[in-house]
């Protein structure tokens, strides 16, 4: 029994060992040798530059709070918006700091944007996504803050409106995920530097 | 629930139900040592050049005795190795944030963790682990961990197959080839796939982005010694901080998450997990990350039906876990779709249904698919934070863990869980019309049932011993994020989820203290552990009994009549074990959400 113990315990060392340099050392290699060939650019984070420096990924939020900006949704990743430190506010739905913070945020949306009271506003505007990193806005969102940015950069609101429908995104093969809207590229384009 | 989401839920079960065949006939000669794949000319010399420098025979099968040792001692080594990687991290190639090494409880409940399928998450990802630790200390179990599981899925099924034998297979032979020519191959097109669609590889530093529109912030102001100063009244000094900068985590995170997926395993490589858009950047990312954690639990019911030579009980199988599975995925979707009534009443959109920690592409319906995905299987990945779904739809993944995952369940893991409720089932058939009764040829005895019974109380008693012990001690309660009933189920959720092996949680608790590290690491080894040798031991004690032929009075374990009796053995056992605790968690929360405005 001992010995046989004993034996099990060196081939369980050995195999570790062997398995090892195959999946963790074979096997990763191989798929970033393809994959930096293949897709360079998704391979190394999708990161989008302006002039030759890096601004952001465009698969990632940054925050925007002017009044220029389209503004993506809140972040609860580290002290905002951190992509070293990613994930959601993990309140729930009965959670008194979670009622008091989107009571908040629906007031300053409400007020930055000049919606009528009448106005319902869209759900993703004033909750935390999961990762805190989350790009994107639903589509009526985005609607609802066009004309703020329009006035602030002097632009025709029209114009403002059609750059939203050129950043949307719509589902994946026809049927899959929802519409979307990309902040971080639609600033640029705002900016002349998509 | 759109017409969208019910195109995408039918999208999904018609490929899950199409790659089925397929997968199962490929188990088939995987999990055969003879059997032969399309992969023999490159793989073969590989796969006995291992069994050279391990020295063992793969001809001389094994006994279930045997094939335990094998398994612990392998499960030992695999565990040691990993901690001790975790706890040298700063001294290991590979590690450009220049990230300390982990405290050893920490340690402890990662390396446990991953070595039983469970990737629990209290490290930070990004925050914490090396790309060394990632990819040598963590996505090494994510391999084998999976391996083990369909291991003894396999040693099960042949001991139910097989009668007057001695022996179930051979450990070894099955660590190897399920590795060399189930996982790793579908991993390399699988993980290239992934970064096609945006997903990292690489090794690169963090890389630093100046932002578009710089801002400041409020922070405390340190003195020179790093001490947080206060001013006469004490409160804390702030001062400005302009930021203008976004560090952005990097790494090999491809390699590690088509595994994670197709394992099902669940460990992010960053704390967000598949919420991430780097871990998850696309719908179809997500979809295919779905599949892929049903992908071999699904084939591996189609491997049962050939392997007994009775496809049918296979497919009925196959369809009881569908109907659960439906059963969660549309309480779960009905439930987030309505949202959080507090919400509506500040004047916001109540068709957007609950978005709080939830991401905008995926949506209400792929993150309540996700959710019960990744908790009918052992996965716990999550694309969206379970702690913040409404009462009811997050009963929907907890329920899910402590029916013991077998809905399609974990690699292995869940299909050998759900023919301890097979035995059950036929048990309690035999009993309600008073025969003795039988399996598929195997006439099922005292000694079956006890070790099932044991097995299914294994996990019920680590589950509630721990979160009642938890919830009224000082260490339990310091780590909820929420009050009221839902800090309840938040504890609740982390002993489920550890028992379970599943990993993902109601993460707002901080779990990262010595003591819940601690419990959690021991609860995590008792659910693997303590399940795996009883159903070794069942698979040992199956194999030798005589066949005896089927006869009139033999109880068919396929049809509808099975397939109701099957999913009501596992409800009630899930609901006569769990249901007084869920009462006090998330099903009172739901009132009160629903019928008062208390907060807590």
């Amino acid at each position: 029994m001992i010995k046989s113990i004993i034996n099990e315990l060196r081939i369980s060392f050995i195999a570790t060992v062997c398995l090892a340099v195959l999946l963790c050392g074979i096997y990763p290699a191989l798929v970033w040798a393809v994959a930096q060939g293949l897709f360079h650019s998704q391979a190394n984070g999708s990161l989008v530059s302006v002039k030759g420096q890096v601004i952001g990924s465009s698969l990632l939020a940054q925050r925007f709070a002017g009044p220029r900006y389209f503004h993506p949704r809140p972040s609860a990743a580290g002290d905002g918006y951190d992509a070293a430190n990613s994930g959601g506010s993990n309140l729930g739905p009965t959670s008194q700091k979670l009622i008091a913070v989107v009571k908040e945020r629906a007031i300053a949306y409400r007020t930055e944007n000049n919606l009528a009271p009448g106005v319902v506003i869209p759900v993703d505007a004033v909750t935390a996504s999961a990762s805190g990193l989350d790009p994107h806005v639903s589509v009526p969102n985005a609607f609802l803050q066009a004309r703020r940015v329009a006035e602030a950069r002097g632009l025709n609101e029209e114009a403002v409106r059609r750059s939203i429908a050129a950043h949307t995104e719509g589902r994946d093969l026809g049927i899959l995920g929802e519409p979307r809207v990309n902040i971080l590229m639609l600033n640029l384009d705002l900016d002349g530097k998509g | 629930m759109d017409i969208y989401g019910w195109l995408q839920l039918a999208a999904f079960i018609g490929l899950l139900l199409f790659l089925t065949k397929p997968m199962g006939l490929y188990l088939l000669r995987v999990l055969d040592g003879e059997g032969r794949t399309f992969l023999d000319p490159v793989l073969k010399p590989v796969e006995l050049l291992f069994y050279r420098i391990f020295r063992v025979d793969r001809k001389q099968e094994q006994d279930w005795k045997q094939y335990t040792i094998s398994l612990l001692m392998f499960s030992l080594i695999g565990l040691l190795f990993t901690y001790l990687i975790l706890r040298l991290q700063h001294l290991l190639p590979l590690n450009p944030q220049g990230l300390g090494p982990l405290s050893p409880d920490l340690a402890f409940n990662t390396a446990a963790s991953f070595t039983t399928n469970t990737n629990w998450q209290s490290y930070g990802g990004e925050s914490t682990l090396s790309y060394f630790s990632q990819m040598v200390g963590l996505a090494f179990h994510n391999f084998v961990s999976a391996a083990v599981g369909i291991a003894i899925a396999a040693a099960l099924v042949r001991g139910i197959a097989r009668h007057t034998a001695k022996t179930i297979g051979h450990f070894w032979v099955d660590l190897v080839r399920v590795n060399l020519y189930l996982l790793f191959p579908i991993c390399l097109i699988y993980a290239l796939f992934l970064v096609s669609q945006g997903m990292i590889q690489n090794f690169k530093a963090y890389e630093t982005a100046k932002v578009v529109e710089p801002y400041t912030v409020q922070v405390v102001k340190k003195d020179t010694t790093g001490q947080e100063m206060k001013d006469a009244q004490g409160k804390a000094v702030m001062e400005e901080h302009k930021i203008d900068t976004q560090t952005i985590a990097q790494g090999p995170m491809a390699s590690q998450v088509a595994i994670k997926m197709l394992g099902t395993n669940g460990g992010g490589f960053v704390n967000a997990n598949a919420a991430h858009p780097y871990e998850n950047p696309t719908p179809l990312s997500n979809f295919i990350q779905m599949l892929s954690i049903f992908l071999i639990p699904s084939g591996l019911t189609y491997y049962l039906g050939r392997m007994v030579k009775n496809r049918r009980h296979g497919w009925a199988i196959w369809g009881a876990m569908a109907v659960l599975f439906l059963a969660g995925v549309l309480i779960c979707w009905s439930a987030e779709s309505a949202g959080n009534p507090h919400l509506t009443a500040l004047g916001i959109d109540r068709a957007g249904g609950n978005m709080e920690g939830k991401e905008v592409r995926f949506g209400i319906f792929n993150s309540a698919l996700f959710a019960t995905v990744t908790t009918d299987a052992s996965c716990g990945a999550v694309n969206a934070m379970h702690d913040s779904f409404t009462p009811l739809g997050g009963l929907v993944p907890l329920t899910n863990i402590q029916l013991g995952e077998v809905v399609f369940g974990g690699v292995g893991a869940g299909l050998y869980g759900m023919l301890v409720f097979v035995i059950l089932t036929v048990f309690l058939a035999g009993l309600m019309v008073g025969r003795t009764p039988e399996y598929l040829g195997n006439k099922i005895e005292a000694y079956d049932v006890k070790v099932s019974v044991l097995a299914v109380l294994v996990l019920c008693f680590s589950i509630l011993g721990f979160a009642a012990w938890s919830a009224v001690r000082p260490w339990g309660l310091a780590g909820l994020n929420n009050m009221g009933p839902h800090g309840l189920s938040e504890l609740l959720y982390a002993y489920s989820s550890a028992v379970g092996n599943n990993g993902s949680a109601f993460a707002g608790l901080n779990a990262n203290t010595p003591w819940l590290n601690t419990t959690l690491g021991i609860a995590m080894l008792c659910g693997r552990f303590l399940f795996i040798v009883p159903v070794l031991a069942l698979a040992g004690n199956l194999a030798r009994k005589k066949l005896v032929p089927e006869s009139a009075g033999s109880f068919p374990v396929s049809g509808l009549t099975f397939i109701v009796l099957l999913v009501g053995t596992v409800v009630i056992v899930g609901a006569l074990t769990f249901f007084p605790a869920l009462a006090m968690g998330p099903v009172v929360e739901h009132f009160i959400m629903t019928g008062s405005g208390k907060l807590f």
